[in-house]
């Protein structure tokens, strides 16, 4: 990976007396979309915050293309950024006005700010609004001003809050593709604020969580959501069946685990035997069964159960089996529930692979 | 009733005819406390600017106990204590101040000036905190935050310049003490329609009150043409 572009070391950030961000070491690279997820409240604006050098750190420092970012002079550094915060924030005036803002802070002569303003609100889809009041605007046109206004500035990093928080599914949805086309046809480096998995994943390259004020995990998309570091992050990113139990043998990169429950599945990884370990497994790679699934298929682990509660998700239905004393979540569509005669009570049997299992420590 | 019916006639006459006492009297309150009303905006714009962005000041809420107070001062109790510096053997009677304008916009400022800051403070703490990080965010330095922020405050500031302006305008007590009521001089129109009741003109007591209500009817009506301009989303 080539050199970082912007690097938060050591760094802990205070509200009050109270620190409510740490974070050891995080690297943002030149073209990448870094997703930042967490719970509410766990410290997620904070960081972007201290990013963008909007807070002070306590401790550690912010190195901008290897240079320490000083809180107190930071402008120069600022001024090579674009935040978009949850709220559009537009200030009065016209729309033209909000997205020339930024310019006109940098003190372009007017030529210069409508020929880069114009060909944003374009591909913005706001050119219409151009000379409407920017407080009369619908969420979503007020949101593509936001972005517009940041976007104009052609930013070295861009960062965005949760930008399309509270907008209506489809209004989300279409922003969100239109965010997504930005981001991969300019090469834009951006630090996307998220509580949604599904946007993490649709814009992410690397994926940072962050919990109780503290950074968790980095890495890819992939990885963040199928080996989570704990089983805080594995409960939050989706992992929705957690088995503890102990390392009972190890042969062949393959783990047998003894579950509480008494009995045993068996996990991809590396523990040694006897430590205390939680089995996580994703609802969406377990398979469902009404007849015992034949030996010859090639998931490892198996266990037979009654169907204790059915709940539907809109495209899929969540189907919580009680496997011997523990419960195992699926996933099932629509019309598998149906072609599978699925109620409250029957009797079925699951599969899901090893490599599906991931094995965190307990404790 | 047929007192106020001849002084309100009496006092349309003294307008039209464009009385020269009245008007000069008019010109001088106006200049008085406009000048006062300007200094306090000059103080007290950026003291509560600095009182409301700046979260770590020492004692932030004694100094906004101290401006709330400074918001319902007395106007005797500022025309004493300005009195009793300008006096010949106060600490500033030196400057020979005492009985003339300057003691006048002296006290008018010490009245209007926490009005000032107090309000510009609560308009400012009312907006959106995060603003401040947007604008931050956006690449505005120091300076053109604080322009921004008052930019998009402008109508409680506006209201803090009419209230401050409105409060220097109709006091009597300081500007009687420290002004002295000296024709020519010192006699604005809260001063003379004192003494003109005070010696039975009432007429003439009408006739400067009319005025006074005037200008304060101007000065609102002008507040409330800019506020529906601005609701009208005019940008």
């Amino acid at each position: 990976m080539s050199e970082a572009l912007l690097t938060l070391h050591d760094a802990v950030v205070h509200r009050g007396r109270r620190a409510v961000l740490q974070v050891p070491h995080l690297e943002i690279f030149p073209h990448e979309v870094l997703a930042v997820i967490g719970p509410n409240g766990a410290g997620k604006t904070t960081l972007l915050l201290a990013l963008a050098a909007l807070l002070p750190l306590e401790q550690g420092e912010l190195r901008f293309r290897g240079q320490v970012v000083q809180p107190r002079r930071a402008l120069a550094y600022r001024r090579r950024i674009a935040v978009v915060l949850q709220e559009p924030l537009l200030l009065r005036g016209t729309v033209y006005d909000n997205v020339a803002l930024g310019l006109r802070l940098r003190g372009l002569d007017e030529d210069a700010i409508a020929a880069r303003v114009e060909p944003w609100l374009r591909r913005l889809n706001i050119a219409h609004l151009a000379q409407r009041p920017a407080r009369r605007l619908s969420g979503g046109e007020a949101r593509r001003v936001s972005l517009a206004r940041a976007l104009v500035l052609q930013p070295d990093i861009l960062f965005l809050d949760e930008p399309f928080n509270a907008l209506d599914t489809p209004t989300r949805n279409q922003l969100l593709d239109d965010l997504q086309a930005l981001f991969r046809a300019e090469g834009i480096t951006a630090v996307y604020i998220t509580h949604d998995f599904g946007e993490a994943l649709a814009l992410g390259r690397r994926v940072a969580v962050v919990m109780d004020g503290r950074l968790r995990q980095v890495g890819p998309p992939q990885e963040v959501f199928t080996a989570p570091h704990d089983v805080r992050i594995a409960r939050f990113v989706g992992v929705e069946t957690v088995l503890p139990g102990r390392v009972q043998s190890q042969h062949a990169g393959y783990l047998r685990i003894a579950l509480d429950a008494g009995w045993t599945v068996d996990a991809v990884g590396q523990a040694p035997v006897g430590a205390a370990v939680y089995a996580c497994l994703r609802p969406d790679q377990v398979t469902v069964w009404r007849a015992e699934p034949p030996a010859a298929s090639s998931a490892r682990n198996r266990c037979h159960g009654r169907v204790q509660r059915l709940m539907s998700l809109g495209a899929v239905v969540k189907v919580v089996v009680d496997c011997q004393g523990a419960a195992v979540v699926a996933h099932v569509t629509q019309p598998s529930l149906t072609a599978l005669d699925l109620h409250e009570g029957a009797e079925v049997w699951l599969t899901f692979k090893a490599s599906a299992v991931h094995v965190v420590p307990r404790g | 009733m047929e007192t106020l019916w001849r002084g309100l006639l009496e006092a349309l006459h003294l307008l039209l005819s464009g009385d020269p006492e009245i008007w000069a009297i008019t010109w001088r309150s106006l200049r008085i406390s406009g000048l006062a009303t300007l200094i306090s905006l000059i103080l007290g714009l950026p003291a509560g600017t600095w009182l409301a962005l700046r979260s770590r000041i020492p004692g932030r809420r004694l100094w906004f106990s101290v401006v709330h107070t400074g918001m319902a001062l007395p106007p005797v109790v500022v025309g004493l204590v300005v009195a009793l510096f300008l006096w010949r053997t106060g600490p500033l009677g030196r400057l020979g101040w005492m009985y003339t304008p300057t003691a006048m916009v002296i006290a008018q400022v010490i009245i209007a000036t926490p009005m000032v800051v107090g309000l510009t403070a609560t308009a400012l703490q009312q907006q959106d905190a995060r603003l401040r990080w947007q604008l931050l965010g956006l690449g505005a330095s120091r300076r053109q935050l604080i322009v921004l922020l008052w930019r998009e405050a402008r109508l409680p500031l506006l209201a803090a310049v009419i209230a401050g302006f409105g409060s220097v305008i109709s006091e009597v007590g300081a500007s009687l003490m420290v002004g002295g009521n000296l024709r020519r001089s010192t006699r604005v129109l809260t001063t003379a329609i004192v003494l003109e009741t005070r010696r039975g003109e009432f007429d003439r007591a009408i006739a400067l009150s009319v005025i006074l209500l005037g200008l304060a009817f101007a000065v609102n009506y002008a507040l409330t043409w800019l506020q529906q301009h601005d609701e009208d989303g005019e940008p």
